[in-house]
């Protein structure tokens, strides 16, 4: 099939970006943003279009072939999931570019910079949540990963920011390799990358022996990914980025394709006890340390970096909670959790967006972040303080805003997971509803942190670099609509139960359809007198204590050594500082530059790889057929040959070392006549009198041989390898020997005898072979020779100026 | 026979072998000549040291030694020779540019 428009939605900004700098170039009086914001709008506009037919349950697939022969295709599959996800990246996507025309100023920032990769980012997200194909997803789960850590270091002259970029790259890359590797393993059992078929076959992958790694490699992508503890580490370093930058990407967005990962393969792993442990595990405690960590924190973005983290483990661990459900018919009350879980998904990323544009707006009206500098503001920022104080209290779950009803759903499925019988619930399953009190009462502190410690209390003029005002319209609308609709999502949340929550309920379930028409979703602002509504009731009581309280007890970071910096990060500077010395000093070890050291690796695998090869394949042989016919005159030759030989590492004198040499070099020419070879010795004696002739020449400018001073075990190890290697070769001969006999291998010489006169019209066989039957050994070998002189001739005569000699002393 | 001459090709490496692993550049450089000395050898042995007549048809003999080996070896020592030649002349420029035929002096600096 061709192109589709939805292939169009997910290539257009990567085409797009290619002509951001030509704007910026061409048309500097416009701020590019201006041009960039079409785009998203368009795509967000287009993508509403799908909201009827996924609606009625039904879902838009698009086929395009890419790699076929390796069942690699650009599918798009969009159902309820991909839609509300791809909903929230073009629709904060327009948003945030709108908020970053105000922010960045277009005569000091490089725009076309910041909007290329802002655009190569919305094109990889839209791309991740629409492929159907994992492979594909997987290369935009990357992409994603790549324009991310270029957001991060926006500025790239400030060494805070490339640490971040640094950090969040390794994180995710390495949790992404995970995740292809997992892939790779479904691949493997299920035979194919289309997600809809691997979920047809979950049987399979449920039976397969390789379902846990399968399942822990995927999650690991996820969790980095989505920044679940211990993984968590990158996000408050990533807020190094420009605040447009870290509301859509590390609030909004990116952080939330782990949660896709984890929701869209949820019908392939959620049938499993292990599934439902990590994934609520995790959450649970990402939860847990986030929100009591954002507690301690002095910067606003940082306070809402571990906010997030907080979130993303507070949506993790619901949608653990929710594959529950797969062991129990899909009743109502186990799907609650994933209810809850897509519905705060939608709400986070209304009030986290609009936090972090607020803090934004305070730190470009203020010139800090620092609540410690900040305070009083509310009557210089009316606007910005009304902003923050919806979203903070939607975030704390206060009535009447969209966090609220997430909030409430969240504690009442947590509360009705202690009535899970399985998966050891009746005894751990108290932990839930502890974890998530204890969690929200530090999320409504924090939450009070951000508004009241910034807009009101004492005004810090002094503390202040510019004197605050309120902030430009435009810079307000985004945070605007963002707020108004968590109110309106607040007061009116069935506005989107049937048109996306339910569809994406049903994505996430697929198998809960039989029997059952559809998830009837519906969200009431109040539903009784529930634990629930007690459990929020005491968080917000317990709430506002400690946070009158702050100071007395705020201490126990300090007892607790948590008030500089998060302790994984020790692990993870610990081993980023470590590598590359590890690394540098495992290197060191066997290269140690010198060549005896090289050469005594290379003999000595030789001689191990060789004694094995004969020990294991029995190949050790010897034949002492014609023993007796050796004449006296040979023993003597070769007695001599060996003596001569032997004698050379002894001398100290250069020319007997050289006239040994060539003695040696003359008998095996006596040697080669002996065997009937005349035209090896012809040959042997005129290069062995070039060669002595060659020696003399050099000797000359050569120094003295001296004694060799080195440690008595290099000298003994030396003689032990040279015995091994002589031993071997001798070993190897007499064994190949054998062999030869016994298999009675004929040889070609026949041919060569029988032919070279008739078909040569030669009669010196080895003559004729060398320039006839041969004749293209010859020819390179009369290259070598050529080669060889020319080298000759270049190092003698070449004197380059200057780097004749490298005399460093 | 090929059992004593597979002997001394075993002691011809071994002392190759030895002088290849020492310091000096000139016995590394006559090391590398008895190991082709010990390689020629080898090829002539495993072509069977068979008595025959030296291969040339002119002698109408009833056997001839091998003729492959031999041109094979012929092929061998002319090219043992350009490599000995080049490391020869290169030893000397070494020499010449360094002041020094020690191996560990011309290591370089550690940390490259």
């Amino acid at each position: 099939m061709l192109l589709s428009l939805l292939h169009i939605a997910i290539i257009a900004p990567f085409l797009f970006a290619l002509v951001i700098p030509f704007f910026y170039k061409k048309i500097p009086s416009i701020h590019t943003g201006w041009f960039v914001l079409i785009l998203p709008t368009v795509i967000f506009i287009y993508l509403l279009t799908f909201i009827p037919t996924i609606s009625r349950g039904e879902t838009v697939t698009q086929l395009l072939p890419w790699v076929p022969s390796l069942g690699i295709n650009f599918d798009i599959h969009l159902d309820g999931l991909a839609l509300l996800f791809s909903l929230l990246i073009s629709g904060i996507g327009v948003l945030v570019i709108l908020y970053s025309i105000y922010y960045l100023d277009k005569n000091k920032e490089s725009l076309h910079n910041f909007y290329f990769y802002l655009m190569m980012f919305m094109g990889a997200m839209l791309g991740v949540v629409l492929s159907g194909n994992l492979m594909v997803l997987y290369v935009f789960w990357e992409l994603t990963s790549l324009s991310s850590a270029l957001l991060i270091g926006y500025w790239y002259d400030r060494e805070k920011s490339r640490y971040g970029s640094l950090k969040s790259m390794l994180v995710t890359v390495s949790g992404g390799f995970s995740m292809l590797a997992g892939f790779s393993l479904l691949y493997v059992i299920t035979g194919t990358f289309t997600i809809t078929e691997i979920i047809a076959q979950v049987d399979t992958v449920a039976a397969s022996g390789l379902f846990i790694p399968t399942m822990i490699l995927v999650l690991l992508g996820a969790f980095t990914k989505s920044a679940q503890f211990p993984f968590h580490i990158w996000l408050p370093d990533a807020m190094e980025a420009p605040t447009p930058v870290s509301a859509y990407l590390h609030s909004a967005t990116m952080v939330k394709a782990g949660i896709y990962l984890v929701a869209r393969l949820s019908p392939v792993f959620s049938g499993s006890s292990e599934w439902f442990w990590i994934v609520s595990g995790f959450g649970l405690f990402t939860l847990l340390w986030g929100s009591f960590n954002a507690v301690r924190q002095t910067d606003l973005k940082s306070i809402l970096a571990y906010s997030t983290i907080s979130q993303l483990g507070m949506i993790m661990s619901m949608l653990g909670l929710g594959s529950a459900a797969a062991f129990y018919g899909y009743e109502a009350g186990y799907t609650a959790a994933t209810v809850a879980a897509v519905f705060h998904l939608i709400n986070h990323s209304t009030f986290k967006g609009s936090l972090f544009m607020v803090a934004g707006i305070v730190d470009h009206e203020t010139g800090t972040r620092d609540i410690r500098k900040l305070g009083g503001l509310m009557t210089f920022m009316p606007i910005t303080f009304t902003i923050s104080i919806i979203g903070a209290f939607s975030m704390a779950g206060i009535y009447p805003f969209n966090g609220f009803l997430s909030k409430e759903m969240f504690l009442e499925s947590m509360v009705e997971a202690t009535h899970i019988t399985s998966l050891n619930m009746a005894s751990l399953g108290f932990i839930f509803p502890l974890v998530a009190w204890i969690a929200s009462v530090f999320t409504f502190i924090y939450s009070m942190i951000l508004v009241f410690k910034t807009f009101t209390g004492n005004y810090q003029p002094e503390k202040l670099d510019k004197k605050p005002h309120e902030a430009p319209i435009g810079m307000l609308i985004p945070p605007i609509i963002l707020v108004g609709l968590v109110v309106i999502f607040g007061f009116f949340p069935n506005i989107l139960a049937h048109s996306i929550i339910e569809p994406a309920v049903q994505s996430i379930y697929p198998y809960g359809l039989t029997g059952v028409e559809h998830f009837d979703v519906h969200i009431s602002p109040w539903h009784g007198f529930t634990p629930a509504l007690f459990m929020t009731v005491s968080i917000v009581a317990v709430g506002v204590l400690m946070y009158l309280t702050l100071t007395k007890w705020q201490k126990i970071y300090t007892f607790l050594r948590l008030h500089q910096k998060d302790p994984v990060n020790y692990i993870y500077d610990g081993i980023v500082k470590r590598v590359v010395p590890v690394a540098k000093r495992v290197t060191k070890v066997p290269e140690t530059g010198l060549l005896r050291d090289y050469l005594a690796y290379m003999y000595i695998f030789l001689i191990v790889a060789v004694v094995f090869t004969l020990y294991h394949f029995g190949g050790f042989a010897i034949e002492t057929a014609n023993v007796a016919e050796i004449p006296i005159y040979v023993w003597v030759i070769v007695a001599v040959i060996a003596a001569a030989a032997l004698l050379i590492p002894f001398l100290k004198n250069r020319v007997t070392a050289i006239i040994a040499t060539s003695f040696v070099g003359f008998l095996v020419a006596l040697l080669f006549v002996m065997f009937r070879a005349p035209d090896l010795a012809l040959t042997q004696l005129l290069v062995e009198t070039v060669t002595t002739a060659l020696f003399l020449l050099c000797f000359y400018h050569l120094p003295e041989l001296r004694n060799e001073k080195s440690k008595p075990t290099f000298k003994w190890t030396n003689v032990i390898i040279s015995i091994g290697v002589g031993v071997l070769v001798t070993t190897m001969a007499l064994s190949s020997l054998a062999l030869k006999s016994k298999k009675g291998f004929e040889s070609i010489a026949n041919y060569f005898l029988e032919n070279a006169h008739d078909f040569a019209g030669g009669d010196n066989v080895v003559n004729v072979i060398l320039v006839d039957f041969r004749g293209m050994d010859t020819m390179f070998e009369i290259l070598v020779l050529g080669i060889a002189a020319l080298g000759i001739v270049a190092l003698i005569k070449l004197k380059l100026n200057g780097k004749e000699d490298i005399n460093e002393k | 026979m090929e059992i004593l001459i597979a002997l001394l090709i075993g002691v011809l490496f071994s002392v190759a072998t030895y002088l290849l692993l020492t310091k000096s550049l000139l016995r590394i450089v006559l090391g590398t000549v008895l190991l082709s000395h010990g390689a020629h050898l080898l090829i002539l042995t495993m072509g069977g040291l068979s008595q025959g007549a030296a291969p040339l048809l002119g002698q109408e003999a009833g056997s001839y030694t091998d003729p492959l080996p031999q041109a094979l070896i012929l092929t061998a020592i002319v090219i043992s020779f350009g490599m000995t030649a080049l490391l020869l002349v290169l030893t000397y420029r070494t020499y010449k540019a360094h002041q020094t035929d020690d191996l560990d002096q011309l290591r370089g600096r550690l940390d490259e």
